[in-house]
C-alpha cells in the first residue's frame, strides 16, 4: 500500500471535486467544491436530505462515476486504478445476493472473478462468514435468510477479498430499528477488529453519530459539504454511549448542520 | 391430487357436449337416406346412426378414440397407417427444427444485448418475419429447397425453425437485461469485464425466462412442422394425415391426427418443463 504523498496517513482525498450530470431537463450539479480528507481506519458517514449527492460521492470513489472537476484520489491513485487494485469493497442499500448461489457461493462469487485458487476461496469464505456471525450458514440460499442476515452477507462479500476500503450506502437503511442497532453494533467491532477505512452514508443522525470518528454533513441543489464534524467519542462504544452528554452534543451539532444546509436554499 | 375432481367434471361435460353436437351435426345425413327411401326416423332409431357413420361431419368421441387407438397400436409402426409411424416423421423435423431455431433465437438474444447495432436492427426484422402469415411462406420455402435439390425434413425443420425462433430472441433478450443497474455495479467493482458478467450473472439470470420461451418455442415448432407438411403432396407425417384426411372426407383420421399431434404437443412441453425442473433445481431457483 502506497500512502498519500501530499497528507500523510490519507486514504481518500477530494480537492475542489466537481460532477455535474447531463441530464433531459439540463444540468444536474450533483456536487459542487468538494473538499475532504479521510484518513487510514477512520469511519466517516456522510448525512444529508435525499438528493445531497452522498450516493454520488461514494460512487466516485469506487469509479462508478467520474467527477467532472477537481480531482479525487484513492491510495494515492486515481479511483479507477485504485479498483484495478482492488482496493473497495461496495455495500448497497439491497444485499443484491445472486438468488441461484449459496450464501457461500455469493460471497465466493468476488474471490472468482478475481482468480484465487480454489483453497484461498474456501478459506477466505469460512474466515468472512465467521466475521459476521454466519458461521455454519453457508450452504443456505438467500431467501432462506432474514433480510439483516443477507445483508451480513454482502458485507461478508464486500470484505472477502481484503479491500482497505468499505464503502456502504444505506447498508440498514431497508432494516428496522432492532435489527439496526444490531448491526451497528457488529459493525463497530467488525471494523475494530480489521481496521478497514469505512465510507458510510445514512439518512439517520444517531447512527452517524454512534458509529463514526468522522461525521460530514451535506447539504443539496447543488450537492456539497456544510460541516465536517471530527467525533471527540472514544473508538470502544457500547450502544448505551448513545445517552451520554458528548453523544447529545454532537448530535446537536450535526442537526444544526443540517438545519442550516437547509436554511440559505429557501 | 385434490385437483382431479374438477378436472373430470370439466371432462365429462365437454364430451357431453360433443356427443349432442355430433348427434345434431350428423342428423341431416340420417333424414337424407331415410326420405330417400321414404321412411320416417324416430329419435330412437336416428341417435345410434349419427354416431355410428362411416364419414360422420363430427365424430363421435368413441370413433376419434377407436381411430387414435387403431393409429397407435393397432398397426406395426412402420406401417404407413400407424400414426406412430406419422408423429415420428413429425416429431423429428420438430426436433431438428427446434433445435435450429432455439439456437439461432439465443445467439440473435446474445447479440443484440451486447451490440448496440443488432440491437436497433435485428429486433424490427425478427418482429416483422413473425407477421408475415407461415401459411403463405411454407410452400414458397419448400417449393424453392425442393428445386435446389433440398428435400425430406431439412425444409420442414426451416419453417418450423422460423416459427420458434421468435419467442427465444424475445425471452432470452428480456432475460439477459433482466439484471438490475446495482447487480452490475456490484461486477464493476470487482473489476469484472463483460465476458465474466455474461456468465455469472446475465447467463444464470436469463434461465426462467428461457425457459418459458422455449415451452413457447417447441409448440411453435410443432405447428411449423405441420404446416410444411401440408403442401409437400401429403407423403408422410401428421400435416400429410390431416391433408389426405380431408382429400377424401376421412374425418375420424383427421380428428385421430389432430389428437396425435396434441398428445405430441403435450409431451414436448412436458418434455422442456422437467428439463426447466431440473435446471432451476440445481440451481436453487426452483422451491
Ligand atoms: N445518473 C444520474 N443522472 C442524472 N442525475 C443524477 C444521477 N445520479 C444522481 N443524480 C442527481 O444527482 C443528485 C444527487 O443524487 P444522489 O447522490 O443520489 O443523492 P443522495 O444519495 O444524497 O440522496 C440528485 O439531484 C440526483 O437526482
Ligand atoms: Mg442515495
Amino acid at each position: 500500500m502506497r500512502d498519500n504523498a501530499a497528507v500523510p496517513g490519507a486514504v481518500i482525498e477530494a480537492r475542489g471535486l466537481d460532477l455535474v450530470f447531463q441530464t433531459a431537463d439540463g444540468p444536474v450539479q450533483a456536487l459542487k467544491d468538494v473538499n475532504l480528507t479521510i484518513n487510514k481506519g477512520d469511519f466517516v458517514s456522510f448525512i444529508g436530505p435525499s438528493g445531497c449527492g452522498k450516493t454520488t460521492f461514494l460512487r466516485c470513489i469506487a469509479a462508478l462515476e467520474h467527477a467532472t472537476g477537481g480531482s479525487l484520489t484513492v491510495n494515492g491513485m486515481t479511483p479507477d486504478e485504485a479498483r484495478m487494485r482492488r482496493a473497495y469493497g461496495y455495500v448497497f442499500q439491497a444485499a443484491g445476493l445472486y438468488p441461484w448461489r449459496s450464501i457461500a457461493g455469493n460471497i465466493r462469487l468476488p474471490l472468482e472473478i478475481m482468480g484465487f485458487s480454489k483453497a484461498e476461496q474456501a478459506e477466505r469464505v469460512e474466515r468472512v462468514l465467521a466475521l459476521v456471525d454466519l458461521a455454519g450458514f453457508g450452504k443456505k440460499f438467500p431467501w432462506q435468510l432474514s433480510g439483516g442476515m443477507q445483508q451480513r452477507a454482502s458485507i461478508a462479500r464486500a470484505l472477502a477479498f481484503d479491500a482497505d476500503i468499505l464503502l456502504m450506502d444505506e447498508p440498514f437503511g431497508a432494516l428496522d430499528e432492532i435489527v439496526r442497532d444490531r448491526l451497528n453494533e457488529e459493525l463497530l467491532k467488525l471494523w475494530a477488529r480489521t481496521g478497514k477505512t469505512i465510507g458510510f452514508v445514512t439518512h439517520s443522525i444517531p447512527e452517524a453519530v454512534y458509529l463514526s470518528t468522522k461525521i460530514v454533513v451535506m447539504s443539496p441543489r447543488p450537492g456539497r459539504i456544510t460541516d465536517v464534524i471530527d467525533s471527540p467519542l472514544p473508538r470502544e462504544r457500547p450502544l448505551d454511549i448513545r445517552d451520554s452528554r458528548e453523544f447529545i452534543e454532537i448530535a446537536h451539532r450535526v442537526r444544526e448542520g443540517l438545519r442550516a444546509g437547509h436554511g440559505d436554499e429557501v | 391430487m385434490r385437483n382431479l375432481g374438477p378436472i373430470l367434471v370439466v371432462l365429462a361435460a365437454i364430451v357431453a357436449l360433443w356427443y349432442l353436437a355430433a348427434v345434431w351435426m350428423n342428423a341431416a345425413w340420417v333424414h337424407d337416406q331415410a326420405a330417400r327411401d321414404g321412411r320416417a326416423v324416430t329419435l330412437a332409431e336416428l341417435v345410434p346412426l349419427t354416431l355410428t357413420q362411416e364419414r360422420p361431419v363430427l365424430p363421435a368421441p368413441h370413433q376419434v378414440a377407436k381411430g387414435l387407438y387403431d393409429g397407435l397400436f393397432g398397426q406395426k409402426v412402420t406401417s404407413k397407417r400407424s400414426l406412430v409411424y406419422h408423429a415420428w416423421v413429425t416429431l423429428s423435423a420438430t426436433g431438428l427444427g427446434f433445435v435450429i431455431g432455439s439456437a439461432a433465437g439465443m445467439l440473435l438474444a446474445v447479440g443484440i444485448v451486447f451490440n448496440r447495432a443488432m440491437d436497433l436492427s435485428v429486433m424490427p426484422w425478427a418482429i416483422a418475419s413473425q407477421t408475415i402469415p407461415i401459411l403463405a411462406i411454407a410452400p414458397m420455402i419448400i417449393v424453392v429447397l425442393n428445386s435446389t435439390g433440398v428435400t425430406g425434413i431439412v425444409p420442414k425443420a426451416i419453417i418450423s425453425a422460423y416459427l420458434s425462433f421468435f419467442p427465444v430472441v424475445v425471452g432470452m433478450v428480456k432475460g439477459l437485461r433482466s439484471p438490475d443497474a446495482m447487480q452490475l455495479d456490484l461486477m464493476r467493482t470487482w473489476n469484472a469485464g463483460a465476458l465474466t458478467s455474461f456468465a455469472k450473472l446475465r447467463l444464470p439470470s436469463s434461465m426462467p425466462y428461457l425457459f418459458a420461451s422455449l415451452k413457447v418455442g417447441i409448440a411453435a415448432s410443432l405447428v411449423g412442422t405441420i404446416v410444411g407438411e401440408l403442401p409437400t403432396g401429403a407423403v408422410a407425417g401428421l400435416g400429410s394425415r390431416l391433408l389426405s384426411g380431408s382429400y377424401y372426407g376421412q374425418t375420424v383420421q383427421i380428428w385421430a391426427a389432430l389428437f396425435a399431434a396434441g398428445l405430441l404437443a403435450a409431451g414436448l412441453v412436458a418434455l422442456i418443463g422437467w428439463a426447466e425442473w431440473v435446471t432451476l433445481k440445481r440451481m436453487g431457483l426452483a422451491r
